[in-house]
């Protein structure tokens, strides 16, 4: 990078305070056929009005280090250790009574199929109420005033009249903003969004991240989004994490991580996106191979069985030592962090972006 | 039949042109629905009007638009699976729209359907073998290696392992299961084959093996696609011609490279600004068109040009007299310039859409937060 100068990713009134910090988590699931790794050691943090994407393919861990975050887990058979700090409080310890004063009032959840996410025997506009009438001590009708002035903010129009509408009423865009709407009623601090646009035409997804970018502004919540198209994460997020077999491999700010991305993972991922910019000179090269099991975990490097690259590393490290997520020295800016679990030595990667990968893109 | 390799240009008897799929002002409108007591029917529902386009052997023509634009319907009243209400479908010069059920079945060796789901579309009850086969049985076909031989090197050509011959569609994964689709496709030969959204459910490094998959299906076989989808990058690497819809009527149809490069249909603009571009430094000098609005119901569509309702440009660069125009008259699908077909009165060439007019940025309101770096190239 030759921008040195560029201004770390946002200083939310001086508030250096993480609104967020996972360190270490783990959720495994015991099951017949053995303990599933669904997360394997995952750490990040957040600030108030950052937007976080955490990116991989199905079976990497994005959902259910969502649902940790929101305590989903307790009462299962789930065991889930490290910790997860919100605002001082650490929710893997938090008891079911706690999360509860939590859930839907600092912290809420926007998922994908936002039919399923809804009850369809209820009215919308009650559905919405509801998790402001449980965390507030209001009257029926100010939460039903409330509820019309949400659903006017993420742009359904007519709001009044269509308080009293079925979820099935509503088309699928309006249903996603029925369900930001609830989501955002108690002014969360937090805003987990799970695939919010993947079931949406384009044109109605680009609506809806940019209503997510605007209440992020408006209300200043940290948002984490959930998603497998590097392209939504580009267009919307400050930093990113890579997600590879329930483990970060690669994370950072977002301009750093595009501008130089290190991990092979990111780089078959890169690789075998067709890309609406430009026509490719080669074949999309999807990465061999399958994604790995969560019981018998490779050893050593997640992605070994699927790198290309493992030769190039001296001895047979990547197969028998599970590389640290460490910084890499190829970002410029102090203030940016990208750090990478790979064992292929730090120029050589660089070199190897340089003159194998960038080429293909 | 099945040792004669099928090549392009087939320039059969009766083909007096050299397309091999040419289809006319096709219709789809389905009954609308019963209001009231009295039994009336409602408006029918367009779901497809008037769409006409025409593919060369070996060609790959994608179709995109929003969901309920038409675009699957299109394509299966392409290969007939619903019966179309009015157009006409001319395959190697025969019109399969004046055919019976009993006269098509034949013609269907020639075009076949590869669907969205691979699950949905795989009866689970039946083995792969079963299910890759039965093209074969249906037709009655009886290849000269014997089924299972032949059903086997099918399989090991889209990448199966033939010894899973006996296995179960729940026992593979989705990518899996969308070979086996293809797999069944390819079984009597086909010259055409109609592709319904045949990747969106994949995970990105699946869907390119298939991608890659079918573009050497197609090199091999010299196959014309129909590609349906919603992903205008997919539909950008494997397209020859691109025809974008909208209401159940084509907006504008071209070629690939200009239509992503030199764009004149407002709706095509707007498609192509809300696709998210997988780099930070061109996304923050993007404009973006966010249309407004909901699609208009296909039983009751805008007078005049469709899309009037929900046009940018309509809202916010036309006179008076223009508007009503649009308002008014329905404009025609032709050549506004040598090859490119556009359905508006006031069509426009944009190329900054994709990577972002240098003139462009710092424009458009951006978000705050974006932090605008220039890239080392």
């Amino acid at each position: 990078m030759t921008d040195t100068q560029a201004p770390p990713v946002r200083t939310p009134e001086s508030n250096d305070e993480a609104l967020l910090r996972v360190e270490d988590l783990r959720v495994h699931f015991p099951t017949g056929d053995g303990l599933v790794k669904s997360v394997d050691g995952l750490s990040f943090s957040l600030r108030r009005g950052e937007i976080l994407g955490i990116v991989g393919e199905s079976g990497s861990g994005k959902s259910v280090t969502s649902q940790a975050i929101l305590g989903l887990h307790k009462g299962s058979k789930a065991r889930v250790s490290g910790s997860i700090w919100f605002e001082g409080t650490d929710l893997v310890a938090a008891s079911e009574h706690e999360m509860r004063a939590f859930r839907g009032d600092q912290m809420a959840m926007i998922f994908q199929d936002p039919l399923s996410a809804m009850h369809p025997f209820f009215k919308i506009g009650d559905q919405i109420a509801e998790a402001y009438l449980v965390h507030n001590k209001v009257s029926k009708r100010d939460a039903r005033q409330r509820t019309i002035e949400m659903l006017q903010k993420v742009g359904i129009p007519n709001a009044a009249g269509r308080y009293d509408d079925y979820p099935h009423q509503l088309s699928g865009g309006m249903r996603q903003r029925a369900m930001i709407a609830m989501a955002l009623i108690c002014r969360p601090k937090l805003l987990i969004a799970d695939e919010p646009t993947t079931a949406l035409d384009v044109t109605v997804q680009a609506q809806i991240l940019e209503l997510i970018k605007d209440l992020r502004d408006e209300l200043d919540s940290a948002v984490i989004l959930i998603t497998h198209d590097l392209g939504v994460v580009a267009e919307t997020c400050d930093q990113v994490v890579v997600m590879y077999g329930g483990q970060a491999v690669e994370q950072g700010s977002v301009a750093e991580l595009f501008a130089q991305p290190e991990m092979p993972y990111t780089w078959g991922l890169l690789a075998s996106m067709p890309r609406m910019d430009r026509v490719r000179s080669t074949r999309l090269m999807p990465i061999p191979g399958s994604p790995p099991s969560l019981i018998n975990v490779p050893n050593g490097c997640v992605f070994n069985p699927r790198c290309r690259f493992s030769d190039r590393v001296p001895g047979r490290k990547c197969f028998t030592e599970h590389p640290e997520l460490s910084p890499t020295t190829g970002s410029a800016s102090p203030l940016a962090v990208h750090e990478v679990r790979c064992h292929i030595p730090a120029e050589e990667r660089q070199q190897i972006l340089l003159t194998e990968i960038r080429p293909t893109l | 039949m099945t040792t004669t390799a099928p090549r392009p240009a087939p320039a059969g008897a009766t083909t007096t042109s050299e397309k091999l799929l040419e289809v006319e002002a096709i219709q789809k409108y389905f009954p609308g629905r019963r209001s009231g007591i009295a039994g009336q029917k409602g408006n029918p529902i367009r779901a497809v009007d008037g769409v006409s386009f025409s593919l060369a052997a070996g060609e790959t023509l994608g179709l995109v638009g929003e969901s309920g634009c038409g675009k699957s319907t299109t394509g299966r009243a392409v290969s007939k699976l619903i019966e179309p209400t009015g157009g006409t479908i001319r395959f190697e010069g025969r019109d399969l729209t004046k055919l019976s059920p009993r006269q098509m079945r034949p013609m269907r060796r020639q075009m076949q359907m590869i669907f969205q789901d691979p699950y949905s579309s795989l009866n689970p009850r039946h083995t792969i073998g079963t299910i890759v086969g039965s093209p074969f049985r249906i037709q009655g076909e009886k290849p000269k290696a014997g089924v299972k031989r032949t059903v086997q090197d099918l399989m090991a050509r889209v990448g199966l392992n033939p010894e899973h011959y006996n296995r179960y569609p729940h026992e593979f994964s989705g990518g899996q299961r969308q070979r086996i689709g293809i797999a069944r496709a390819l079984a009597l030969q086909p010259k055409l084959i109609v592709c319904d959204e045949p990747v969106s459910a994949l995970d990105v490094s699946v869907q390119a093996q298939v991608v890659n998959l079918l573009e050497d299906l197609q090199q091999e076989f010299g196959l014309a696609y129909v590609f349906i989808a919603h992903d205008l990058s997919v539909v950008r690497h494997i397209s020859d011609r691109v025809a974008v819809m909208y209401l159940g009527k084509i907006m504008e149809i071209t070629d690939r490279d200009a239509l992503y490069e030199r764009p004149m249909h407002p709706y095509t603009h707007a498609l192509l600004s809300a696709v998210p571009i997988p780099d930070p430094a061109i996304e923050s000098r993007r404009e973006r068109i966010l249309l407004t609005g909901d699609l208009p119901s296909p039983s009751d569509p805008p007078s005049g040009c469709v899309f009037h309702t929900r046009c940018p440009k309509f809202k916010n660069e036309l006179s008076d007299s223009e508007r009503d125009h649009c308002r008014t008259v329905e404009p025609v699908l032709e050549d506004k310039r040598p090859g490119q077909s556009v359905y508006c009165h006031f069509p426009q060439v944009r190329s900054d859409l994709i990577d972002g007019a240098p003139a462009a940025a710092g424009a458009a309101g951006e978000s705050p937060i974006r932090t605008t770096r220039p890239r080392v190239a």
